[in-house]
């Protein structure tokens, strides 16, 4: 198993590259196109600002090689919101490989929504079994009937796990997660992750 | 609903930790590695390690301890301590701390803050506070008054971008007498970022104080933890039955 960890210049990608290290599985940063192409899973990583990102992936040519890729393709926090259809932060497109839209909380609650929060895979949200998972965004992708698998409350749900074919996005930090973070990285390794 | 973060406090001095340690299960009581991982696994939500060595030298190690500290333990923790330059910041987070703490840098050039927020993203960026009774702002580890009041210099934090704000209360920490719950709860109605309580925790019911009355975000402590005063898998289970939302 060979990991590709896109490397764009945004992002934890030291903690990423550990979190597999303690999977026992390889993963590589990287900002070859080729390598990327090649290697058998792609994570795609994000922290900052939605707008140097862009400009970053534009630079690079990753903004239109990373919707062509037919491997699974995890995208984390800013990185899944790259892959939505439009950015306000950025007030521009994404990789419009999935059709939402990500804005900014409008709340009266603390942004940035940062630390540990429940993720909801059902209809029933008062489920007391689900999983905390540890978030840190102002800007949150809508939920979506097709693509949204699972939800987070915070004065309103917003997309926490998306899917669509071979890419899947995670606007917590598995990385960060404790243990539950650590097994949805191994689904994710296993192929496993959304099905 | 968002947790309540328990944030247990590293003091760090040339790589090892300086406070006195009392755990029984501990090998090497000056390893912050070690107790960080313990901590970890007890359902800490964060760590924070916080550099007081004197010396540049010194502090260089603490960019080796958050790459170690990164290889061993999967919750975020931030690296704060003798923070000044936007480089500094860097090698830091590409080491993989999650977020880095500035101070007293902050209070002598506040662009500071812009400049980090602007490379790195507001999610990184923690300003510590120091204040006292007196409603001022003081650095260098509490000895020096400045001429900022906590509550505007919190605000103007705000303004510039920094995600997140520690805030301890001089005059409280060491004490063991609760969180400066009036000044605590002041930030907080001001505030639209995250606050962390720091300096007087002592008892559980002071964090229920602190979580419930003056509504902060996270709380933070140092010796009631290392010295197993309170365990944090206590901590958390009271907690819980006092109904505040806890991970």
């Amino acid at each position: 198993m060979n990991i590709a960890i896109i490397d764009y210049g945004a992002g934890n990608i030291r903690s990423l590259e550990y979190a597999f290290d303690r999977l026992g599985v390889k993963a590589q940063a990287t900002s070859d196109a080729e390598d990327i192409m090649t290697a058998d899973k792609v994570i795609f990583p994000g922290v900052g600002h939605a707008a140097p990102a862009l400009e970053s992936l534009k630079e690079t040519g990753l903004f239109d090689l990373i919707p062509k890729l037919k491997q699974d393709v995890l995208g984390i926090c800013l990185g899944m919101q790259l892959m939505c259809s439009y950015l306000e932060e950025a007030d521009a497109d994404g990789l419009k490989i999935f059709p939402m839209s990500v804005t900014r909380f409008q709340t009266q609650l603390k942004v940035p929504h940062m630390g540990w929060n429940r993720l909801s895979t059902s209809e029933n949200e008062s489920n007391a079994d689900e999983e905390y998972v540890y978030f840190v965004h102002s800007y949150f992708a809508e939920c979506h009937d097709d693509y949204t698998i699972a939800t987070c409350d915070y004065d309103g749900r917003f997309s926490a796990t998306i899917k669509k074919q071979n890419f899947i996005g995670c606007q917590f930090h598995p990385e960060k997660s404790g243990v539950v973070g650590q097994q949805i990285l191994q689904s994710f390794i296993n192929g496993t992750l959304g099905r | 609903m968002l947790a309540k973060r328990i944030i247990p406090c590293l003091d760090i001095k040339n790589g090892r930790t300086t406070k006195g340690i009392n755990f029984e299960n501990l090998r090497d009581a000056g390893d912050p590695i070690e107790l960080a991982s313990i901590y970890s696994a007890q359902g800490a939500d964060e760590l924070v390690f916080l550099d007081i060595s004197a010396t540049q030298e010194a502090r260089a190690t603490v960019i080796e301890l958050a790459d170690q500290v990164a290889a061993e333990i999967n919750i975020p923790f931030t690296v704060g301590g003798g923070i000044s330059t936007v480089d500094q910041v860097y090698a830091l987070l590409r080491s993989g701390a999650d977020k880095v703490s500035i101070n007293s840098a902050a209070v002598y050039r506040p662009a500071l803050i812009d400049e980090l927020v602007q490379e790195f993203g507001s999610q990184c960026i923690v300003v510590a506070i120091d204040a006292r009774k007196d409603g001022k702002v003081y650095t260098s580890g509490g000895k020096k008054q400045s001429n900022f009041r906590l509550e505007s210099w919190a605000k103007e934090v705000q303004d510039r971008g920094a995600g997140e704000i520690l805030f301890t209360s001089m005059d409280h920490d060491g004490t063991k007498d609760g969180f400066a719950l009036d000044a605590l709860s002041k930030l907080n109605q001001a505030l639209t970022i995250p606050v962390i309580a720091s300096g007087g925790a002592g008892t559980k019911e002071h964090f229920y104080d602190a979580f419930h009355q003056a509504n902060a975000d996270a709380a933070l402590a140092a010796s009631v933890f290392h010295f197993n005063e309170i365990s944090i898998p206590e901590l958390k289970s009271y907690l819980k039955k006092q109904n505040i939302p806890i991970r």
